[in-house]
């Protein structure tokens, strides 16, 4: 046998994906059996019934099919206004959707989403330093790829976090240096932890390069303050890290204390020495905001600091791949430079994507209150993102179980769940938790009408399952 | 005092980087593509950056951010990928300085050769494919009457079955990690009317492109540079780079250019054991058939050869047939290689083999969509659990892609409304392709110093040119790789793209360039005119 399992990359055996790992393989056995499964393990909004938006879709199904536009009954079938930017991405490519484009992506989108940019925060931004990508998770691999050379390399990254940041880091061979996100404050960054665990990697050799922050959360869905940002921006200086932020969620913002605001522009306010002296990396996305395409693979990241020589390298990687796919790219032009008062598509438009983001809203609400009316359940309030992340106190009785049956408690708690009433959630520990304290993850998607269903439907799970585990035990017993 | 200490042993790493660095560039300059275990790809890109070996420029005075040139990860400085390296580079600066300089150059145009990217150049992609794009793209079109009048009906019947594959119809959606079922089972379908052996669609993995398959099966396989991967010589720099990206050891295999890019099974043999003396274990075989840039297309005898070899030395085989359907000589016939296995009597379990294609090439030529799969069949099932695991954590290639996947591998029939259509559409490319092959060949092997072996298959030509040595002297002096000095002024003088062989490595004290053969028709006479030009006035500026 050419290939055993012992042979295999030791890296890749250790990386773990919990959000389509052992429930999500379970939940899909279970359908396959016939039930009915509500998968909310992933953030797929439209694979919960959300509607794509229409103007793009018109927009990218004459790219895919430029006959059309030649036509003359093609605008009793499209809008003129999607036929115009259809004809203006087509005039970006070299030859259509499927002809390789620049491996960093078409230069006239860059643009767009330069010119987003610079309207989102109000400072200029480089095409030259957007890079165009099959989602933003291969632009968060691509850029890890570069700064982790070894085991000795460390990454500061959040916990509870998405675990597509330690699979990489396992992947590429490097360290996860994990900062505690504060439950009790609202899932808070206190700088004084960030301090505490790069003191406590660098005490263990590690050479600490980078830090992660998402924001908004996953899954913890917080939206970090104007003046948090400050202080890990200006911890970054102090500790030369680069800094990559995740932004994908930068549209799914349900409170209004805390806006998003995009570090870029955070560090641009700071002015010398930081705008000049912190390298950061910023990522988004087509597949979550109000858009949902995630089937698209479409993503940016955007590089602030970073010497030309190292985008050069960064280039350079990118075209081994070739390009990111042309489609996407052009979801990406449109989200960036979505329809504008007065075009024919912009009512809809703006009713389509109103009617998302509200909802969105509400259903946050709903989830929260649903999860902190049930026992022993305490859930934060999702501020943004598309996830609620409850803390499940499970009692005495139910870690034995979990024990016995060879299972992490919160997989067991979680399985448990799936089998009662086909809800497929990630268990916490896939994200990373404080010791003794168990999570899980469930999205804020499914359709609005059928929330109050699936609210009860836990309810009634978990407090049954409460009930049970701790009969005859109780916390006195402590 | 650790911290201390840890700052001490980093300066010592950087500096000891920054003269291995040094002593790397001097070391290619006396001999390029030394046979060495070679992590390193020659190419003309290393060259520039000798000219920074000072530390000038801004990366010195920004030398207190974290992320600069000295510390990026080495696998990354490392890797190569001259496709779209240094050639291409000074290509686009001419692109844009032709649009305000017309009179400065003597052509007006650019014109890439340098990339498989058949769409650029004026190829039209096959009308039924993107008709069933565009309705699942938008899918309420299937709701207009109107669209029975712009797309052929069995456009609309194949969107609605691909729809109904689809949960929900969400083609916005991810999709399982291993790409939609029905599509797999499309695909399935297509790898057994095509081999006449079954497939599973449970071993089928779609990914963005081919490229991305490889990269798994890199990853999965090496874990430190001690782990080898035979590859061709000449090969696809995809591999050379991706060893170099997870840290392993590329094993050269030599193709024998005079019998026509010949794999001899002696050849694997002998750079199999070398491998072995250095204390590398080889843990697959990369073959790429039809080949690239050589062009060659095994014969089955030759492929029965390698499966055997292989599962004598317990080796994976990872078959590259992105090119299956570019075949332009009647006396060769592409057969895949699960094909090959399964006739000679290895089921399922017997060889560990991993097919790859792509919707890139062919007459689809769809670069810019990004699909195609992987078949991994011979693998435990712990080991493709593995795979499962990679393929997931980018939770799904895209949707589109997957689509056009599942069309190539099941056109139009006979007697679907399409058909006719379709066929004249394949055809018209697949006999344009084949006549371009012949007519750049043959003019290739007029030129003074060059012969050119014949493109059997894939997109390229990559003729031999016998530089005289008063041009390699010039091109040492320029600091220049001979090829690539040869590429750079046939640019100069022509605007013709083209890569120098050494960017995908050839036998030492040989150059080459690669050459597509994707410019239209119309364009060919004055591709061929030009380069004839060229490499005379070449020719008579340095012959001994």
């Amino acid at each position: 046998m050419a290939l055993e399992y012992d042979l295999l990359n030791e890296n890749v055996k250790k990386c773990q994906y919990a959000v389509r790992g052992e429930l999500y393989l379970r939940a899909s056995e279970l359908q396959k059996e016939g039930k009915k499964i509500i998968f909310t393990n992933v953030g797929n909004p439209h694979a919960l019934g959300q509607k794509p938006l229409t103007f793009p879709r018109q927009v990218v199904a004459l790219c895919q099919a430029p006959f059309l536009l030649d036509d003359p009954n093609v605008g009793m079938l499209f809008p003129a206004d999607a036929i115009a930017r259809a004809k203006h991405y087509l005039s970006l490519t070299s030859g259509g959707l499927g002809a390789y484009s620049d491996s960093r992506g078409l230069p006239g989108v860059r643009k767009e989403v330069a010119e987003f940019i610079q309207r989102r925060d109000g400072y200029p931004s480089d095409p030259e330093l957007i890079f165009l990508t099959d989602g933003a998770s291969k632009g968060v691999m691509q850029i890890l790829n570069c700064v982790i050379r070894g085991e000795g390399d460390g990454i500061l990254v959040p916990v509870p976090q998405y675990p597509l940041y330690s699979a990489t880091i396992s992947l590429l061979g490097g360290s996860l240096v994990p900062y505690y996100l504060d439950e009790s404050e609202n899932w808070g960054l206190d700088v004084n932890n960030l301090r505490q665990s790069v003191a406590q990697a660098r005490s263990q050799g590690i050479s600490v390069r980078a830090m992660v922050i998402i924001n908004p959360g996953n899954p913890t869905g917080q939206c970090l303050s104007e003046a948090n940002l400050k202080e890990i921006l200006k911890f970054c200086y102090n500790e030369k890290l680069v800094l990559l932020g995740d932004e994908v969620y930068q549209q799914n913002i349900y409170q209004d204390e805390r806006p998003f605001i995009s570090s870029k522009k955070v560090l641009m306010d700071m002015g010398s020495p930081f705008s000049k002296g912190v390298q950061l990396v910023s990522f988004h996305t087509v597949s979550k905001g109000y858009w949902g395409e995630c089937g698209q693979r479409g993503g940016y990241f955007e590089m602030t600091n970073f010497p030309p020589r190292v985008v050069e390298e960064i280039y350079k990687v990118a075209s081994i791949a070739l390009s990111p796919n042309v489609s996407a790219q052009i979801f990406m032009g449109l989200m960036v430079s979505p329809p504008k008062p007065g075009d024919i598509s912009y009512d809809q438009f703006a009713r389509e994507s109103k009617g998302i983001l509200e909802s969105l809203r509400r259903r946050a609400k709903i989830m929260t209150d649903g999860f902190n009316s049930c026992k022993n359940v305490v859930c934060n309030f999702t501020e943004g993102a598309m996830y609620s992340f409850p803390q499940i106190r499970l009692p005495p009785g139910a870690l034995q179980a979990a024990k016995q049956a060879g299972k992490v408690p919160d997989v067991f708690y979680c399985l448990k769940l799936l089998e009662a009433t086909g809800i497929s959630t990630v268990p916490g520990s896939g994200f990373g938790q404080k010791e003794g304290v168990f999570h899980l993850r469930t999205t804020i998607l499914p359709a609005e009408e059928e929330m109050p269903e699936i609210m009860d439907s836990f309810k009634k799970f978990n407090d049954e399952f409460m009930a049970q585990y701790e009969n005859g035990f109780g916390y006195s017993r402590m | 005092m650790r911290r201390f200490v840890i700052g001490q042993a980093k300066n010592l790493i950087d500096q000891t980087r920054r003269r291995q660095r040094h002593h790397k560039s001097l070391r290619l300059l006396s001999l390029l593509a030394a046979s060495d275990s070679a992590l390193v790809l020659s190419s003309p890109r290393l060259f520039s950056s000798s000219s920074d070996m000072s530390g000038s420029g801004s990366d010195s005075s920004s030398s207190s951010l974290p992320v600069t040139l000295d510390s990026l990860n080495p696998k990354v400085l490392k890797c190569e990928y001259a496709v779209r390296g240094e050639i291409v580079n000074i290509a686009q600066k001419l692109q844009e300085d032709l649009k305000i300089n017309k009179d400065a150059y003597p052509f007006d145009e650019i014109i890439y050769c340098n990339i498989g990217n058949p769409q650029s150049l004026g190829q039209q992609p096959i009308t039924f494919f993107r008709e069933v794009l565009a309705l699942c793209s938008h899918t309420a079109l299937l709701d207009e009457s109107a669209t029975h009048g712009l797309f052929s009906s069995d456009s609309i019947d194949r969107a609605w079955k691909i729809l109904d594959q689809i949960p929900g119809k969400a083609t916005g959606a991810y999709s399982h990690s291993q790409g939609i079922k029905g599509l797999r089972d499309a695909i399935a379908a297509g790898i057994e009317a095509r081999d006449g052996f079954p497939a599973d669609p449970n071993d089928i993995f779609m990914t963005d492109g081919a490229s991305p398959g490889v990269h798994m099966m890199m990853q999965l396989l090496i874990s430190s540079e001690k782990d080898g991967i035979l590859c061709p010589i000449p090969q696809y720099p995809l591999y050379s780079a991706s060893i170099a990206l997870h840290g392993g050891s590329l094993v050269p295999y030599y193709l024998d250019e005079a019998s026509g890019w010949g794999l001899e099974i002696s050849e694997l043999k002998k750079q199999l054991e070398d491998a072995r003396s250095k204390g590398i274990t080889v843990r697959a075989l990369a073959v790429i058939n039809p080949g690239n840039p050589t062009g060659q297309v095994l014969a089955e005898e030759n492929q029965r050869e390698i499966v055997d070899f292989c599962k004598k030395e317990g080796l994976v085989l990872l078959a590259d047939e992105v090119y299956q359907e570019n075949v332009y000589v009647p006396d060769k016939k592409f057969h895949s290689f699960k094909k090959v296995a399964r006739s000679m009597g290895y089921g399922e379990n017997d060889v560990c083999l991993v097919s790859f294609q792509s919707i890139s090439k062919g007459y689809y030529g769809e670069c810019g969509k990004r699909g195609g799969y992987m078949e991994v069949t011979g693998f435990t099932s712990d080991v493709r659990a593995q795979i499962y695991k990679l393929a997931s954590v980018n939770l799904c290639s895209n949707i589109s892609g997957q689509i056009l996947a599942s069309l190539v591998m099941s056109p139009p029939k006979p007697g679907d409304d399409s058909y006719e259509s379709y066929i004249a559409e394949k055809e018209g490319i697949l006999s344009s392709l084949a006549k371009r092959a012949k007519t750049l060949e043959e003019a290739l092997n007029k030129l003074e110093g060059v012969t050119c072996n014949r493109a059997e298959g894939a997109m390229y030509l990559f003729p031999c040119i016998n530089l005289p040595q008063k041009a390699i002297a010039a091109a040492e002096a320029a600091k220049t790789a001979p090829d690539a000095f040869y590429c750079k002024r046939l640019l100069n003088a022509t605007g013709i793209v083209v890569v120098p062989g050494s960017g995908f490595r050839q036998v030492p004290g040989t150059w080459h360039f690669r050459c597509t053969i994707l410019p239209q028709e119309e364009k060919i006479p004055a591709i061929v005119n030009r380069l004839t030009e060229f490499h005379k006035n070449f020719m008579d500026e340095f012959r001994n």
